[in-house]
């Protein structure tokens, strides 16, 4: 029991006993609350197995010229693209105030190996697969690859010219093991 | 909640007593879609389709529960489990179809309701709660459907999951985490047909919930009527059973009537083709299409072909998609007009009809591929949608001068029995 004088002390304050273990208790059960929920949320993510950052290894030697292949890594599929000197040229050609997402082609590509083009498969749009790896596609007005979804048109270096893209197809990291094998991831 | 001279629960039978002291269900049966709800007197059809959109979430769960028992929400199986239900599960083939052909029908239903609160203003002060939790209910069918198209693991369920949540992606920063979260992978796979199970099970019900709390934000003032006068007195209602029982009952089975003869006749007539290919991550159909319910939608979101003010056309497409909606939650207050019915708003029933023709312009155009004309058309259309909504229903509900209105429902609805009698004589 609380004596005289500890009771009036505290009612000059405002505060009394009762308020703090009110506050404590409620924000102990918050506490509580946010570290339930947070499991909660994260189980959402991409869980282990998938995140496996597995590298597909691609032998290029079979792809000619102007000849594109179709691949996957994490389960999103890849093109892997032998440009034509005329489509490097064409690529070079335009000035890069023209484009959405400036990017060079050298950029896109590794040095001495800028015939090889290997960009994500994914329309950066809404994910669809652009036409034109395979022969006979469509390959949009710029003579590289066509969305069908929703009608977005890259050119010869897999950039956004024209549609609702907002960027280039992605360049996913990988690296030449051999002149005719490429790691990606 | 209701009008004073609702009907009074009186059970007669000592059961039906004693379970009103222990648990008083009957009566609030009794209250809400019983005698004891007094309901106005000139209801014409299109206040049917209330209770036909519940008779269709109905059918939902039933036949959702039954195809539950019998599918299978793996990647690897999915699409085979449903050729297995609509090969080898006894009636298999009848019940998907009816759940496929269902969700088409909640949507008809849905729709024709959403019309009538348009065209009566139903949405008016003083249901504008009812009109509100009503775009909460069709936000969450949308999620459902979307959901629910995605389980047969078919070539439109896959790219259509990879298109939707490619949504989210446009968001700057945090799009692309919010997508994988979404997914749980970096495309649609296995971790996302199981939560897309997961939740197409629990939102039905969820839907089932906000539904209850639609019906006791109407019976609050009452339902709303084709004159949009207020209920004065005792006259002007009456007993919602069995005169609106029997009416919706009517409904109800022509209702049914069109949804046999969809599931039975022409099953696959609002489906796509595409959909009986199984789901291949490295090949888009030519041609990806949503469900019909979604073209009007569809073409918004593709309108966008160009960047404009520092925001990508992707971005613009997904924010003009989702606002065609959430504008919906602001109709009751960029509406000012006093009066709700069109039928006594000259200006504005030209414009509602207006609006009518654009959405079915803007539907077309959403099933069309991206292509010329369509891209134009569906710019203009959803030019035309926006400004509807905050510009011209503005304008006109200031401007307009209503037609003379009766005093009254009683008053309107004596007034045109006397019409329909002078005619007869003449």
């Amino acid at each position: 029991m609380a004596s005289e004088s500890e009771l009036s002390a505290v009612v000059e304050d405002g505060v009394r006993r009762r308020d703090f273990i009110n506050i404590a208790a409620v924000s102990f059960a918050g506490v509580g609350a946010v570290a339930v929920v947070l499991p909660l949320v994260n189980q959402m993510n991409p869980s282990a197995d998938v995140l496996a950052l597995s590298s597909t290894e691609i032998d290029i030697s079979a792809i000619g010229t102007g000849q594109a292949i179709k691949t996957s890594w994490r389960k999103q599929p890849v093109f892997v693209r032998n440009l034509t000197a005329a489509e490097i040229a064409e690529a070079k050609k335009v000035p890069l105030s023209d484009l959405r997402d400036p990017q060079t082609i050298d950029e896109r590509t590794k040095p001495g190996k800028e015939n090889w083009l290997i960009t994500l498969g994914v329309c950066t749009h809404l994910g669809c697969v652009p036409l034109g790896a395979a022969e006979g596609e469509n390959r949009g007005d710029f003579g590289g690859y066509f969305c069908p979804c929703h009608g977005s048109h890259y050119d010869t270096a897999a950039r956004i010219r024209k549609g609702p893209a907002p960027t280039n197809l992605v360049v996913p990291p990988y690296e030449f093991t051999s002149d005719t094998v490429v790691t990606i991831g | 909640m209701s009008f004073p001279w609702a009907k009074n629960y009186e059970p007669q039978q000592p059961l039906m007593k004693w379970l009103d002291e222990k648990l008083p269900l009957p009566r609030l049966v009794y209250n809400a879609v019983g005698a004891g709800y007094p309901v106005p007197r000139n209801l014409n059809y299109f206040w049917n389709f209330g209770v036909l959109a519940g008779a269709a979430l109905a059918i939902q769960i039933v036949t959702g529960i039954v195809l539950a028992m019998h599918y299978a929400a793996n990647a690897g199986v999915a699409f085979n489990s449903v050729e297995h239900i609509m090969r080898d599960v006894n009636a298999g083939w009848f019940i998907r179809y009816a759940h496929m052909n269902g969700a088409s029908m909640f949507f008809i239903v849905v729709y024709l309701h959403i019309f009538r609160g348009l065209y009566y203003g139903s949405y008016k002060a003083p249901r504008e709660m009812v009109w509100l939790l009503g775009v909460v209910i069709f936000l969450l069918m949308m999620a459902t459907a979307f959901m629910g198209y995605v389980l047969p693991w078919g070539q439109m369920s896959f790219w259509g999951a990879q298109v939707i949540t490619g949504f989210f992606s446009a968001i700057p920063m945090v799009g692309e985490p919010i997508r994988q979260w979404l997914l749980g992978g970096f495309a649609p796979d296995n971790a996302a047909l199981n939560r897309f199970f997961s939740l197409h099970y629990l939102l039905p019900f969820v839907i089932a919930g906000v539904i209850i709390l639609h019906i006791w934000a109407l019976h609050i003032p009452g339902s709303s009527n084709p004159t949009g006068i207020e209920v004065k007195d005792e006259q002007d209602t009456v007993p919602f059973h069995p005169y609106y029982t029997a009416k919706d009952g009517f409904g109800l089975g022509v209702f049914l009537f069109v949804f046999a003869a969809l599931t039975f006749f022409t099953p696959n007539l609002l489906g796509h083709a595409d959909n009986y290919i199984a789901a291949n991550p490295l090949s888009t159909p030519a041609h990806i299409v949503p469900e019909w319910y979604f073209w009007p939608f569809y073409a918004i979101l593709r309108a966008f072909t160009f960047n404009f003010l520092w925001i990508d056309a992707k971005l613009w497409g997904v924010i003009a998609m989702f606002a065609a909606i959430a504008l919906l939650f602001f109709l009751p207050w960029l509406d000012s007009s006093p009066v709700k019915s069109s039928t006594y708003r000259p200006l504005n029933r030209i414009f509602f009809w207006i609006l009518v023709v654009d959405v079915l312009i803007l539907g077309y155009c959403g099933k069309s591929p991206a292509e010329q004309p369509y891209v134009i058309l569906s710019q203009l259309g959803s030019i035309y949608y926006f400004a509807h909504f905050l510009i011209i229903l503005p304008i006109i509900s200031r401007i307009e001068r209503p037609l003379p209105m009766p005093n009254s429902i009683t008053e309107a609805v004596l007034a045109k029995h006397a019409d329909d009698k002078s005619a007869a004589t003449a």
